[in-house]
């Protein structure tokens, strides 16, 4: 990365001029805490990261898995850190940086509500207020969420415009902070926006592969020949494959959500995936340029996936670059598979994954699994394999029933006795 | 006429409306109107899908255009049909201006890798100046990602507006004061755009700040009456920018269903309001020192 944020053309800060000071304040602000560690900020996140969130998760071998793709499969265990994802992480990691900048307000986005519950703790945490902005639709399929939000002590507005998903939840953020900007700091949740952020988010997250990698040497004596992480805007997976980038040795899978169809509908400027980095093209969008699904005029489409919290149009500017390089895979998984990963994984290890991470497991399956046409691609994969469990599914218990009814997905228990929802 | 010259006699009225906004026809005559209330350089908005600066107003504004089929060659054509004579700048967000004749048919043809590449702003900033527009405002555009328009800019005479924020100071006020021509979009109060009730008390100090530099400043962000212009031009601006007053006028006339003249005639009206109230605020201020 240079100095101002790019990797390779793509990142930047493409944001209003009302932003501008803000977000060079928090450059600097970015540049004495978490890289030099100023007033032990560092020392401080780490320790929170312990106590409060329970820090470091485990890295776990998956035995039944193991058996089915016959090689050795260890799962990173993020569902397992307080809040059920690895999003606390980064929420934590904003929030305190917000409170050593003298910031007075927090603000967010959020998908999934993954995020919106992150921060939420994590200002309930560190006595700070804040406000959660939400599409319409995710709030309607992630309930829980939202109420969890709320009993933290955030308010939640719900956005209407467009289709009311992550999206349009980032624009109307933006909008809070433009209008707010001088007592308030924006936690984005991913690995998006203007610079700072790709790169601080990834700061925050990359514990997860810095443990990985120590937990890797010790239990199997080396590294991991693949890590595998899914990818929406792509925090989660810089976060796994951060202190693995300069392993040559270990390939890396950025999982993207391939939705129903990786057919593209210009028309109606919608795209039934979310898989920017598998099918998008280059340009800017809130605040970076990275990779998007656009139609041929620049319009941001529609993107669609099954787990909200893989449903976007864009993706990290760092991640998109790694694509680019070569460094990084870019591979999908479309809803079906995910949503059968999301069965079997609860079957055969007795862990219930969110839906975005089930898209990771659904690789596994589509490339390694018992059905998989002998590829190279299963070869890729070697014989020590990482895959980062993002989150926990019980968020997306009530959008799995419905779902998996739609779908008739033939390993999923019989859903007759759950159509009326739980 | 260049930017500039729109603001050489007395203050100038910038009024904006989203091209297409609520379909093509309508909108034509909307502009046209704006000319005949006294417009002295016209905004024209080319719809985004994500304006992240936009209030509620002209987002709606954008859905209406955008879903009445506006797209940039559209917009082109709009500009072409156009019956005004006023100087026209292109309001829109970058990813439009970057992404346009990404490619010849050509080269898409032989492109098998799925990857569309960008030539950058360039063809975007050539069809602009064929068709007339004399300049550019881009709201997520700052001044640290704006060489490669500015280049473009230059290279076929268009200027490009930059706007300064309440937060804006310092280096930062030089570095875009260095970039900016036609005129400099003084951001009236912190927030996104949308009509409001009364004049931002940050108009003042905003403006005093950008005293020292000789470009023409043009104050935008709320503004909704004839009195607003008239304090706002009193208190030093060289002009006054006006969208979602206008854009208020134009999605009522659509929801109600009230024929394209009678909405025009609204908005002439309210346009003659704030460019007689911009030239009410001028004589009460001492006159405009000479520019060289
Ligand atoms: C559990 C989980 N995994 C993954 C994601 C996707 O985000 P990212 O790609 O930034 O990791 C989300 C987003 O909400 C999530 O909740």
């Amino acid at each position: 990365m240079s100095a101002d944020g790019k990797f390779g053309d793509y990142g930047g800060q493409y944001v209003p001029e009302a932003l501008m000071p803000a977000i060079e304040e928090l450059n600097d602000a970015y540049e004495r805490y978490v890289l030099d560690n100023e007033d032990g900020f560092m020392d401080d996140f780490r320790a929170r990261l312990r106590d409060f969130g329970g820090r470091p998760t485990p890295l776990q071998r998956a035995d039944r898995l193991s058996e089915r793709y016959d090689r050795e499969v260890y799962l990173k265990r993020e569902d397992l850190l307080h809040g059920g994802a690895h999003k606390l992480n980064n929420a934590l990691g904003q929030v305190l940086l917000a409170k050593y900048m003298g910031k007075e307000r927090i603000i967010a986005e959020t998908g999934a509500g993954q995020h919106g519950t992150a921060t939420a703790m994590a200002c309930a945490h560190l006595d700070m207020p804040c406000e959660i902005y939400m599409g319409e639709r995710d709030i309607n399929r992630q309930r829980p969420n939202v109420f969890r939000m709320k009993l933290n002590g955030s308010e939640v507005n719900p956005v209407t415009v467009g289709r009311g998903t992550l999206k349009e939840a980032i624009s109307e953020t933006m909008r809070d902070w433009a209008t707010n900007v001088e007592d308030t700091h924006y936690v984005i949740g991913s690995v998006v926006g203007p610079h700072p952020f790709p790169s601080m988010v990834r700061d925050f997250q990359s514990v997860i592969s810095e443990e990985a990698r120590t937990q890797a040497r010790e239990k199997l004596g080396r590294l991991p020949d693949a890590v595998v992480a899914c990818a929406g805007g792509g925090s989660n997976t810089m976060g796994a494959f951060a202190e693995f980038v300069d392993d040559e040795e270990t390939a890396l899978y950025a999982v993207e959500a391939g939705g129903s169809t990786l057919e593209v509908d210009e028309e109606a400027g919608v795209a039934p995936n979310s898989a920017s980095l598998t099918t998008g093209t280059e340009g800017i969008l809130h605040g970076a340029r990275t990779r998007l699904l656009q139609d041929r005029d620049g319009q941001i489409m529609e993107s669609h996936s099954v787990s909200s919290g893989l449903d976007y149009a864009g993706v990290g500017p760092e991640l998109a670059h790694l694509v680019d390089t070569g460094r990084v895979t870019a591979v999908n998984v479309d809803d079906d598979e995910a949503l059968t990963a999301f069965h079997r994984l609860s079957q055969m290890e007795g862990i219930i994954p969110a839906l975005e991470s089930a898209h990771a497991f659904g690789y596994l399956e589509s490339v390694a699994g018992p059905d998989a046409p002998d590829s190279e691609e299963a070869d890729g994969l070697g014989e020590y394999v990482v895959v980062n469990v993002s989150g926990r599914g019980d968020k997306d218990l009530e959008s799995a029933i419905e779902e998996t009814y739609e779908r008739d997905i033939d390993i999923a228990p019989n859903m007759d006795e759950f159509t009326g929802g739980l | 006429m260049s930017l500039e010259d729109a603001f050489a006699d007395g203050p100038a009225f910038v009024p904006y409306l989203a091209a297409g906004d609520p379909d093509y026809e309508s909108s034509l005559k909307y502009v046209e109107a704006l000319e005949r209330g006294g417009a002295d350089v016209i905004e024209l908005g080319l719809p985004f899908s994500e304006p992240i600066a936009e209030g509620p107003t002209i987002q709606n504004a954008v859905v209406r255009s955008l879903e009445g089929g506006m797209t940039p060659t559209r917009f082109f054509e709009f500009v072409e049909d156009l019956d005004v004579s006023v100087p026209l700048v292109c309001m829109t967000y970058y990813n439009l201006i970057y992404r346009y004749g990404d490619e010849s048919e050509a080269q898409r043809a032989s492109n098998t890798s799925g990857e569309t590449v960008s030539n950058g702003p360039r063809p975007f900033v050539e069809k602009a100046a064929e068709v007339g527009i004399e300049g550019f405002v881009v709201p997520d555009l700052p001044a640290e990602e704006a060489d490669p328009l500015r280049e473009a800019c230059d290279e076929f005479g268009l200027d490009l507006v930059f706007i300064v924020a309440p937060t804006t100071r310092g280096e930062r006020l030089d570095r875009i004061m260095e970039q900016v021509s036609g005129y400099v979009y003084v951001q009236a109060r912190l927030g996104t755009t949308g009509a409001q009730s009364s004049v931002s008390d940050q108009t003042g100090s905003s403006l005093e700040r950008l005293t020292d530099y000789d470009v023409p400043k043009a104050v935008g962000f709320g503004i909704s009456s004839g009195d607003h212009a008239e304090r706002i031009v009193a208190s030093g601006a060289d002009g006054i920018i006006v969208g979602s007053a206008l854009v208020d006028i134009v999605a009522e006339g659509h929801e109600n269903g009230d024929d394209a003249e009678t909405v025009a005639d609204r908005l002439e009206t309210l346009a003659r309001e704030l460019k007689d109230g911009a030239v009410a605020g001028a004589s009460q201020r001492p006159p405009h020192p000479e520019r060289t």
